[in-house]
């Protein structure tokens, strides 16, 4: 098992290296000039000095290489840094955003609490509505609570988020007035009030998403404990005697929650990238957010790293998933 | 090889079979003289006992029909601009009413549907086409199955969403230049999300090529000489012909979908080019006094999206030969 991880640690390597590639030549080829809105009156010489310091001028490969650089050796230790309290980044040069000429990760650092508050909070509750009714529709198959599992999660998978997420603006903010529509980051919660008023305006971002995880999910859940409800380790657990309750929700239960588990891990990459327009839909300025910002702004350090981090958070949770896998099943231990 | 399978193989089946002296009854002989049952027979009727499947595929016929029929009932053009009619309500002459400039919603719907759905077909065939293409490659060429695949996993492990973003960004301007503002982004989008959504066909087709590649009947094929072009077209593409079908159906949804996305987040189509996605963005400014320019756009999409999705789940019932008959 351990052999099998580090194996694939170790191809993580060259997948990661790949999409950074990916993603750095294609902004190479990016027609958007960073010194675009600097006036006419600027010489061009200084204009050149300019250019120079944002890095650019150089050959595309040693951009490419000190990109690297910065990102797995300079950024990790101004982590540490700020950990700590030592001093290993002091004077090394970080990825620098065109938009603030502020280091790049101390914005993202800035912007992440908003999305994993948001994003977190939507898969928990989807989860927990999504493996009950998974369960149960499976347990009772055919049923008319089947059937009606299957048209909403039908609708769940087809309506897509920008058109939920305004509808409920419509209905909860517009309408009724329940909840506000625009997402306050700058809200401290500090009191019972800020605490409510926290979770009145996170109720809707948090149902948008976890409506659509909560579709996929539960067709997931229902078809896995199909599959097991009809094995024969389920009539023996049933001829010996043990109560229903034990059979589906100890022997059925565990056997199904293998592929469903790690699928839980596969899709939380997706749902940062789904989050983007759930938080543009509900103006909370997370991640996904600054990344379309950086895009309409040409900030191109930014749209690189933000990017990058997607792809760091697929390939961790593929990782994730795999050994996973190989925990819980142990048929499936990769020697 | 053994001598007992071959001559299994060499005696044809039952169709030739009753060549035996003894007369047959009537009942052999209107097996006989009945011809036999299509498999595309088969597919239909246990495609028509799919209730949701064939609502789904009516919705989708009717929705593309009046995307595509209707602007010649309908003959008001979506770009027309009538300042004194702007945000009227619904009336006989503006069924679903008029914008912000006094066009009029009804014909956007149809005209922004036309460029949705066209988004959503073609891309799926681009990414059909590269999906089967590369499935069938990395499935049939053993040699180039260990480089491919690895290509599909480098791809499923791509951030697509941010990715075609900034695809959107970069190469927005250039192929406007080169092909003109619609079409240079309807080319973008459609080679964009085609790129980015091949990798489910590939493995899927992949897996169904490993396993009918082993069959008797691509051996029989090679043994007489066909070259592996022709086993390709004639015997294997034939045969995963039912996955490719089910990714088909839901490589619309999801193109439709992207693409509205895309239109949403301000970098799809420019506005005055109506698609489902830009209308439903721009009538979020009028969100709190015209909530119904939100409201049907966002239908169009969903329904479609659900009419597709309901078709294909028919349709993976339909064709798989194990469920077929029950």
């Amino acid at each position: 098992m351990l052999n099998f991880t580090i194996r694939r640690l170790v191809l993580a390597v060259p997948t990661l290296l790949f999409i950074s590639l990916v993603i750095f030549l294609l902004l190479e080829l990016a027609p958007g000039d960073p010194m675009a809105q600097v006036p006419l009156t600027v010489p061009p010489e200084v204009k050149e000095k300019m250019r120079e310091a944002l890095g650019l001028g150089q050959p595309m490969h040693i951009r490419f290489w000190k990109w690297i650089v910065q990102f797995f050796w300079i950024e990790p230790q101004v982590l540490i840094d700020a950990m700590f309290g030592t001093t290993f980044s002091e004077g090394d040069l970080r990825v620098i955003s065109w938009q603030t000429r502020s280091p790049v990760m101390d914005i993202v650092v800035q912007r992440i609490p908003q999305t994993l508050w948001v994003v977190g909070t939507a898969y928990v509750v989807a989860i927990l509505i999504a493996l009950p009714i998974g369960i149960y529709s499976a347990y009772r198959q055919y049923s008319w609570f089947d059937q009606m599992g299957t048209f909403v999660s039908m609708v769940g998978f087809s309506v897509p988020p920008f058109f939920s997420g305004v509808l409920v603006i419509v209905i909860f903010s517009v309408q009724l007035g329940w909840f506000p529509s625009i997402y306050d980051t700058t809200l401290v919660v500090n009191s019972w009030d800020s605490f409510v008023v926290q979770l009145k305006q996170m109720i809707m971002p948090v149902m948008v998403l976890a409506l659509q995880i909560t579709a996929q999910l539960s067709r997931f859940m229902r078809a896995s404990m199909l599959d097991n409800l009809n094995q024969d380790y389920v009539r023996t657990a049933r001829a010996k005697g043990l109560s229903e309750y034990t059979v589906v929700m100890v022997h059925v239960l565990r056997n199904s929650m293998i592929p469903v588990v790690t699928v839980i891990a596969l899709g939380i990459p997706a749902i940062f990238g789904g989050a983007i327009i759930t938080e543009q839909v509900f103006k909370v300025n997370g991640i996904g957010q600054l990344l379309i910002g950086a895009i309409q702004a040409n900030d191109l350090p930014m749209v690189q790293t933000l990017t990058f981090i997607f792809a760091v958070l697929i390939v961790l949770f593929n990782l994730i998933a795999d050994v996973l896998y190989g925990i819980l099943d142990p048929r499936i231990r990769y020697d | 090889m053994t001598d007992h399978d071959r001559t299994d193989t060499l005696v044809p089946d039952e169709g030739l079979a009753p060549a035996s002296t003894a007369l047959p009854t009537a009942d052999v002989m209107e097996e006989l003289t009945t011809p036999p049952r299509s498999q595309w027979r088969d597919v239909w009727d246990q495609f028509k006992t799919h209730k949701g499947a064939m609502v789904g595929a009516v919705l989708f016929i009717l929705i593309v029909a009046g995307v595509y029929l209707g602007p010649y009932l309908w003959s008001i053009d979506p770009t027309q601009i009538d300042i004194r009619a702007r945000n009227q309500g619904p009336s006989w002459a503006h069924p679903f009413g008029t914008d912000q400039l006094g066009r009029d919603i009804l014909a956007r719907m149809m005209s922004g549907g036309q460029t949705s759905v066209s988004v959503g077909i073609t891309a799926m065939l681009l990414a059909l086409f590269l999906g089967s293409f590369i499935g069938v490659l990395a499935g049939f060429f053993r040699r180039l199955d260990g480089p491919l695949m690895r290509l599909t996993d480098l791809f499923l492990a791509l951030p697509l969403l941010p990715l075609l973003l900034v695809m959107m960004l970069l190469f927005r301007e250039p192929l406007s230049a080169a092909f003109g503002l619609e079409r240079g982004i309807f080319i973008l989008i459609v080679c964009a999300i085609g790129i980015t959504s091949w990798m489910p066909t590939a493995r899927i087709v992949r897996g169904d090529v490993l396993a009918i590649k082993e069959r008797e009947f691509v051996l029989a094929a090679r043994s007489i000489g066909t070259s592996n072009s022709q086993i390709i077209t004639r015997h294997i593409l034939p045969n995963v012909l039912s996955p490719i079908m089910v990714s088909a159906t839901l490589g619309i949804a999801t193109a439709i979908i992207t693409e509205s996305a895309l239109s949403f987040l301000g970098l799809g189509f420019p506005p005055d080019f109506p698609t489902w996605g830009r209308l439903l963005f721009d009538g979020v400014d009028y969100l709190q006094q015209y909530p119904e320019r939100v409201f049907w756009p966002g239908l169009a999409i969903s329904l479609t999206v659900l009419s597709v999705n309901y078709l294909g789940d028919g349709l993976r019932d339909a064709l798989d030969p194990r469920i077929r008959g029950r």
